[in-house]
C-alpha cells in the first residue's frame, strides 16, 4: 500500500510542477496539523436573509472533517462555497494558502481538478453507462489512451466493489449502488480533496458502513482530505477527526468528535440527542399559531 | 404608482433580464461552438452527431408527412382561385415558390421547436434539478461546452437539410394532386416548377431555417438552465420554452421576410 500511495504522491507532485515529494506514510501522519482548507469569516445571504453568519472553520490535510447540523442551517450552502459553485458576500476561503473566492474562470478550474465530489443523490449522468461516467473526468482533463482510462476505471470501480457493474446505466442500479460509483467517479483524478454531500442519507446500515469505511480507508491510507457535510451522527462521530457544528448559519461547536460529545452546550447536546426539547426549535413560524388560527382572511 | 403600472414595469425588468441572460448564454455557446475549437479544446463532434441522429434523422418522417400534406394544399388552395382565371397550370410555380421561401421552413421549424425545444428543455433541466449539471462543473466540466454546444451545431446542421428535405417532399405531394386530381399535365407541372424556382428563393428559405435552428437551441438550452424547483419548474420551462421558440420563430420569419422582399 505504501508503494501505491508513492506513486499516487508522484504523479500530483508531477501535476504541481514538482513542488511536492513522495514522502512515506509516517512522515505524513507528522504533518497532519498543516492546514488545507481555511474559511474565514464567510457571510452569504439570500434575499435579504442570512444563511452563512461568519463562518471560520480549519481543515487539516489528510484529516476527515465533518460539517453537521440541522436541515436548513447552512452546510450545503457552506460546501457549495468550498466547491467554487457559490461566492460569498465576504470572507475567505483558503485551499492551500490561495484564495478560491478571487479565482477566475481558468483558476476555478484549474482547483475543481484537485477535488472531487461526492453529490447526495449520486449525480451520475444518466444518459452515460457507469464505466463512460467515471471515465469522464479522465477523458475530459488527460490526454490518456482509452485503454489505460479502462484500467484506471476498474480499479476505481474495484475500490468500490462494483467492478461487474461497469457496463450497466446508472437508472441500473441501486440508489447505493449509484453512490458507489459516484465516489468512483470523484476519485478518477486521484483528487487532493474529496467533498462528501450526505454520503450515508438514504442508505442501509452496510452500505453506510461500506461507505464510511471508504473515506476512512482513502484518507488514512491514501492521504486525501475529506470534508463530509452530514446529519448522520452516528457515522459522523465514528469517521471524522475533527468535526463542526452549525445551527442558523454559525458555528455553535468546533472539536475531535470525543470534545463534541463532551459539550455542555446545550444546542449540541440537544442536536447529538436528537431530543425534541431545547433550544433548536421545531417550528419555524415567526407568527403565533392562535392568531394564525383565527386569521381567516 | 399604482399596483398595475407596477407589475407592468416589473414584468418590463423580467424580459429584459432574460434577454441578457439569453445573449450571454448564446454568446457563450457561440465561443464554444466556434471559437475554442480553435484554441484547441475539442469541438466535441460526436456527442453534436448523436444529437444530429436524435433531432434530425428522427424527425424525418413527421417532417415528411407535414411538408407532404402541406404541399398538396398548397396546390389545391392556388388551383381553386388560378381556376376563375384560367390558370391552373400556375399553381406548381405559385406552390413551389411558396414552400421553398416560405413554407418549408417556417413549418419544419415549428414541428422541431415542438419536438426539439421540448425535449431539449426537460433534458437538460432534469440533469439542472438532479444535480448534474452542477457535477460537470465541479469536474472543471463546461455544461455549455458539453451540452449545449453540440445540441447547437445540431440543429445548425439539421434544420437546414430538413428544410431542403421538406422542399422537396412538399414539391412532391403537390406533383401528386397537381397531376392526378386536378389535371395539370406531368411533364408541365415538372417545368413550370423548375422554370421559377430561383436560386434566392431556396438560399433565403435556407437562411431562415439556420435562424430558426438558433432559436430553437437557445430557447431549448437556455429555458433548461434557468428551471427552479422540481418536475413542476422543469414542466413548466418545457411549456414556456415552445411557446417561447414558436412566436420567436413567426416574429424571425416575419423580419426575414421583410429584409428578403426589400434587398434580396
Amino acid at each position: 500500500m505504501a508503494y501505491g500511495v508513492c506513486l499516487k504522491q508522484e504523479a500530483r507532485s508531477k501535476k504541481q510542477g514538482g513542488k511536492a515529494s513522495c514522502f512515506p506514510l509516517t512522515q505524513r501522519n507528522s504533518s497532519m496539523a498543516e492546514s488545507l482548507i481555511e474559511v474565514k469569516d464567510l457571510i452569504k445571504s439570500f434575499d435579504g436573509r442570512l444563511v452563512l453568519d461568519g463562518i471560520n472553520l480549519c481543515v487539516e490535510r489528510g484529516s476527515v472533517f465533518a460539517i453537521m447540523g440541522g436541515s436548513g442551517c447552512g452546510k450545503t450552502t457552506l460546501l457549495r462555497h468550498l466547491i467554487g459553485v457559490i461566492r460569498p458576500d465576504c470572507g475567505q476561503i483558503l485551499v492551500g494558502g490561495q484564495d478560491i473566492t478571487t479565482f477566475d474562470e481558468n483558476g476555478m478550474d484549474g482547483y475543481r481538478r484537485r477535488f472531487g465530489m461526492l453529490f447526495q443523490m449520486g449525480a451520475l449522468l444518466n444518459s452515460l453507462s457507469v464505466h463512460d461516467n467515471i471515465a469522464l473526468p479522465l477523458r475530459e482533463h488527460t490526454q490518456l489512451d482509452e485503454k489505460i482510462i479502462s484500467v484506471i476505471v476498474k480499479m476505481k470501480l474495484e475500490l468500490v466493489g462494483l467492478r461487474d457493474f461497469e457496463h450497466l446505466k446508472p437508472a441500473q442500479l441501486s440508489g447505493g449502488m449509484q453512490k458507489r460509483v459516484a465516489l468512483a467517479r470523484a476519485l478518477a483524478l486521484d483528487p487532493e480533496i474529496v467533498f462528501y454531500d450526505e454520503p450515508t442519507s438514504g442508505l442501509d446500515p452496510v452500505v453506510t458502513g461500506v461507505i464510511s469505511q471508504l473515506i476512512v480507508d482513502l484518507s488514512k491510507r491514501m492521504g486525501i482530505t475529506s470534508v463530509v457535510v452530514t446529519h448522520d451522527i452516528g457515522s459522523a462521530f465514528r469517521i471524522s477527526d475533527k468535526m463542526v457544528v452549525l445551527f442558523r448559519g454559525r458555528v455553535v461547536a468546533e472539536g475531535a468528535p470525543k470534545q463534541i460529545q463532551e459539550s455542555t452546550d446545550p444546542l449540541v447536546q440537544q442536536f447529538i440527542h436528537g431530543s425534541p426539547d431545547g433550544p433548536i426549535p421545531l417550528r419555524q413560524s415567526s407568527r403565533d399559531y392562535l392568531e394564525d388560527l383565527l386569521d381567516t382572511e | 404608482m399604482s399596483s398595475a403600472a407596477m407589475r407592468s414595469d416589473s414584468r418590463i425588468v423580467f424580459f429584459l433580464r432574460h434577454l441578457t441572460s439569453i445573449s450571454c448564454f448564446f454568446s457563450e455557446t457561440m465561443k464554444w461552438a466556434l471559437v475554442k475549437p480553435f484554441q484547441g479544446k475539442p469541438l466535441r463532434f460526436r456527442a453534436a452527431v448523436v444529437q444530429m441522429d436524435e433531432v434530425g434523422v428522427k424527425s424525418i418522417p413527421i417532417v415528411a408527412l407535414v411538408s407532404f400534406v402541406i404541399g398538396i394544399i398548397l396546390v389545391l388552395q392556388t388551383a381553386y382561385q388560378l381556376e376563375k382565371f384560367g390558370a391552373v397550370s400556375y399553381a406548381a410555380s405559385l406552390a413551389a415558390v411558396a414552400l421553398t421561401r416560405e413554407m418549408a421552413p417556417l413549418l419544419t421549424a415549428i414541428v422541431l421547436a415542438g419536438r426539439v425545444s421540448a425535449a431539449f428543455t426537460a433534458e437538460l433541466g432534469t440533469m439542472l434539478v438532479t444535480e448534474e449539471i452542477m457535477a460537470l462543473e465541479v469536474m472543471a466540466i463546461s455544461p455549455i461546452a458539453y451540452l449545449v454546444a453540440p445540441r447547437f451545431i445540431a440543429m445548425i446542421i439539421m434544420l437546414p437539410c430538413l428544410t431542403v428535405l421538406a422542399d422537396v417532399i412538399g414539391m412532391i405531394g403537390g406533383y401528386f394532386v397537381g397531376t392526378l386530381a386536378i389535371g395539370i399535365r406531368p411533364a408541365l407541372y415538372i417545368h413550370s416548377t423548375i422554370d421559377s424556382l430561383l436560386m434566392k428563393d431556396i438560399l433565403s428559405g435556407l437562411i431562415k431555417s439556420v435562424v430558426f435552428a438558433v432559436i430553437i437551441a437557445m430557447v431549448g438550452c437556455y429555458m433548461a438552465f434557468v428551471v427552479r424547483g422540481g418536475a413542476e419548474g422543469v414542466g413548466k420551462s418545457t411549456m414556456i420554452s415552445v411557446v417561447t421558440s414558436l412566436i420567436s420563430i413567426i416574429l424571425a420569419d416575419c423580419l426575414f421576410t421583410a429584409i428578403f422582399y426589400l434587398f434580396l
